[in-house]
């Protein structure tokens, strides 16, 4: 990791405008070359790239993991694995894709490299509980694969009891232990974005300058104190029972599974939006940027995260109406899951409008919002379907629930971070990739995306469960399908590590501000200086302070 | 590590405030609000143990009341008092912080772990009686014994099991706290810059210690004082 960075950095004074050409700018990537100054750094930026290392490698795990599971899909009476390990198959892909990539990702990486950029700040609040977090999250990770690896682990990444906790072999406990403690790294990283956002903002910025991205990750950050801790602390009490015999959940020994799902999906459901905020706060950024328009309806766009950040909380009875929960308890979580739709329509139909007579630049970032918005769309549309207790008693456990999650979180999430991850690649490595390809790459993850997920709507509406890897044969044209395009889908996932490990060493330097962005973190150098900013920067300018219209004249002019 | 000015001409930081800040204020008030978010996490964490119990003193109320004339009120009463004393010792140090007292800090600070030793004290001798009653599952766990015929063994077990938890995790923030109020005397005693200028810190351990304290102000009703 750091060899290749540093790499990088001696190369970014060429072209850039420099008091002196032959001594490279001193910029955070070669301030200082040596494994310690990476491992022990408490620089934001740092961290940020240690976790973009590190989250890779997990999600490349966890996708080879679901690549098992679609490759065994294939054929209706399997094709390579056995029941057990096709069970521990997808439990490795849910749990390492959930925990160590999707609930992390975007705050961990991109917010922790831009949120002291974007309110002009010299570092995060707790540079040392930053740093801790990072370490927690590589013990985490290294636990739980390692949990997966020898043993593995057969219960879903839901671990409902008393399955868990009673009468599943393998290496619960471990596993456990690993959701715990990427939960501590996650409320480190929250505690510390929420100080951060509250008390280190440059003077000027007020919360109405406050870029969308800032707002989008302090909703998560909320989201993370309140919920993470519950779920921590459940998982606790399964491992408790699980190696001490207490019985909090088993009926055996006098406790309620029902309690189990009640304080999981307190949690869970919340996690859901842990994963989705952030990308929306990403995409609002984009949009903004490649429309040349500031954010329709700005305050709308900002309140809806909190909103959703509330009503996020009181939702989610909406996973148990097939448990023993009251019909009538059922009945007001379907209403306030229906109401979750309001704030996510009114950014969908914002960014929609902000799009509208601005002056819309096809880069690859802004590919990647445009499959955002469609993609969200049908995963946010087929969640009112399961909202609905008449529609979802039919289609719990089907493969419609599997399709409508992965359009919401690969189609939302892991298309924001790769948006994220080309619109601030220039800025965090002061490289630019190249382009075309990248364009035409984001194209194939969407038709690979597409071809993946479609099909499992159809065959789940007709009824086949998911987490089975025996089916009747009638389904398998839909399984085909959906494996032809997962196939797709990775080619596309791996193209861009070639071409974004290949622009460190060859790209053209990318300038401070590539894509004519507005925003503090713009008017940094790429990459930027150890301490962000030369003086602390007082904010007069509106946020997304963009002209259409002047963009457009120009361009015209041009031609 | 670096608690020196920035080299960008910011002019001089007093010692003791970090490079990302830009004065004392902004540093105090930004550890206060990080110290409160961080107890909003505790409070869901406890909040996990606090619905189960809810739930099973719901379904096994008359049971609970049975089982819970075991535990000596006189005892928990005792520790109670001695908690809600110790709180009273850690406003004293910090109020000594604030006039920059540090011989009376000490002094304080001492007091807050002797009532911190003295409740784990009554703690242990309480787990000792209900270990010899074979009450307490230790590793490996499943050797719980019951003599009392009139309630099921599952929900004595069920009681025992909240109890253990709920006391256990609150004993673990009370070592915890002697740790750290362990580190601030350490701190005062040999007069470091990071307490010296800035008495945050330790109103930040203080606020950690109330928090303590409050989880033991509803422990004792919900288990010792049980209403028929």
């Amino acid at each position: 990791m750091s060899d290749v960075i540093i790499g990088t950095g001696k190369g970014t004074a060429v072209g850039a405008p420099q008091p002196d050409p032959n001594t490279p700018r001193v910029n955070y990537l070669n301030v200082s070359h040596t494994l310690s100054s990476w491992l022990l750094t408490k620089d934001h930026k740092r961290i940020a790239m240690l976790y973009l290392f590190s989250i890779s490698i997990f999600f490349a795990v966890g996708g080879a993991a679901a690549g098992m599971v679609r490759a065994e899909l294939m054929f209706p009476r399997g094709s390579l694995l056995q029941s057990e390990g096709y069970n521990r198959m997808f439990t490795a892909h849910g749990v390492i894709m959930i925990f160590f990539f999707l609930l992390v990702a975007i705050p961990a990486v991109f917010g922790n490299f831009l949120i002291p950029l974007m309110i002009g700040a010299r570092d995060l609040a707790f540079p040392r509980l930053n740093l801790l977090s990072w370490y927690l999250y590589m013990i985490a990770g290294t636990l739980g694969v390692t949990a997966m690896l020898f043993g593995g682990v057969d219960v879903g990444w839901t671990f409902y009891t008393p399955l868990s906790s009673m009468y599943s072999n393998g290496q619960v406990t471990i596993a456990i232990l690993a959701a715990f403690l990427a939960g501590f790294s996650s409320i480190a990283t929250a505690v510390n974005f929420i100080a951060t956002i509250h008390k280190m903002r440059a003077p000027g910025m007020t919360w109405d300058k406050l870029p969308l991205y800032v707002w989008g990750h302090y909703a998560t950050s909320v989201i993370i104190i309140l919920g993470t801790p519950v779920v921590a602390m459940t998982l606790l009490l399964v491992v408790l029972e699980r190696t001490f015999g207490i019985g909090f959940f088993s009926p055996e020994l006098g406790g309620d599974p029902v309690l189990f799902q009640h304080m999981f999906w307190f949690y869970s459901h919340p996690a859901v939006y842990i994963m989705i905020l952030p990308g929306f706060s990403v995409i609002s950024e984009i949009i903004a940027c490649f429309s040349r328009k500031k954010i329709f309806g700005y305050h709308f766009v900002a309140y809806s995260s909190m909103a959703i950040a509330g009503l996020g909380f009181l939702v989610w009875g909406h996973h148990m109406y097939v448990s023993s929960q009251s019909m009538y308890q059922g009945t007001v979580f379907s209403l306030l899951s229906f109401l979750v739709a309001i704030p996510s329509a009114v950014k969908v139909f914002n960014w929609c409008a902000t799009m509208y007579k601005g002056s819309v630049w096809l880069a690859s970032p802004m590919i990647y919002a445009i499959s955002f918005l469609g993609l969200f769309v049908i995963g946010g549309l087929t969640g009112m379907y399961l909202a609905a207790m008449a529609t979802d008693v039919h289609l719990t456990a089907t493969y419609f629930i599997v399709a409508h999650f992965h359009y919401v979180m690969v189609g939302g999430t892991v298309t924001a971070f790769m948006g994220a991850l080309h619109f601030w690649w220039p800025k965090m490595t002061g490289k630019m990739y190249p382009e075309n390809i990248a364009r035409y790459n984001a194209l194939i993850v969407f038709i690979g995306f597409n071809l993946t997920f479609l099909p499992q709507f159809v065959a789940g509406y007709l009824g086949m469960p998911r987490r089975y890897h025996y089916y009747p044969a009638e389904y398998q044209p839909w399984m085909i399908l959906s494996t032809t395009g997962s196939t797709v889908l990775g080619f596309g996932m791996i193209v861009p590590v070639f071409y974004l490990l290949w622009s460190l060493k060859k790209g053209k330097d990318a300038g401070p501000n590539p894509w004519g962005a507005k925003g503090l973190e713009w008017e940094t150098e790429s990459p930027p200086d150890p301490h962000n900013f030369h003086h602390i920067p007082v904010v007069t300018a509106p946020v997304y302070d963009y002209d259409a219209e002047a963009e457009e004249r120009e361009l015209q002019g041009e031609n | 590590m670096a608690h020196v000015a920035d080299s960008h001409g910011h002019g001089h930081k007093p010692e003791g405030v970090f490079e990302q800040y830009e004065d004392l204020h902004q540093q105090q008030s930004t550890y206060v609000l990080g110290m409160w978010s961080f107890l909003v996490t505790e409070v869901m964490f406890f909040g996990v143990m606090f619905m189960s119990y809810l739930l099973y003193r719901w379904k096994y109320q008359d049971m609970f009341y049975q089982i819970h004339h075991d535990l000596s009120w006189q005892l928990g009463g005792l520790n109670t008092a001695n908690l809600l004393f110790s709180s009273f010792a850690v406003v004293m140090a910090v109020r000594c912080a604030q006039l920059k007292q540090n011989g009376s800090v000490l002094k304080w600070l001492g007091v807050v772990q002797l009532c911190a030793f003295g409740f784990l004290a009554i703690k242990a001798i309480e787990y000792k009686a209900k270990y010899d009653h074979g009450h307490l599952m230790l590793i490996p766990g499943n050797n719980f014994q019951w003599h009392d015929t009139a309630i099921p063994a599952g929900i004595g077990k069920l009681f025992y099991s909240l109890y253990f938890a709920m006391t256990g995790l609150h004993g673990v923030h009370v070592v915890i706290g002697i740790l750290i109020f362990g580190v601030m005397m350490l701190l005062y005693a040999k007069k470091s810059h990071l307490v010296q200028n800035d008495y945050i810190p330790l109103e930040l351990c203080g606020l950690y210690w109330h928090f303590v304290d409050l989880v033991w102000i509803f422990l004792y009703p919900l288990f010792y004082l049980i209403p028929k």
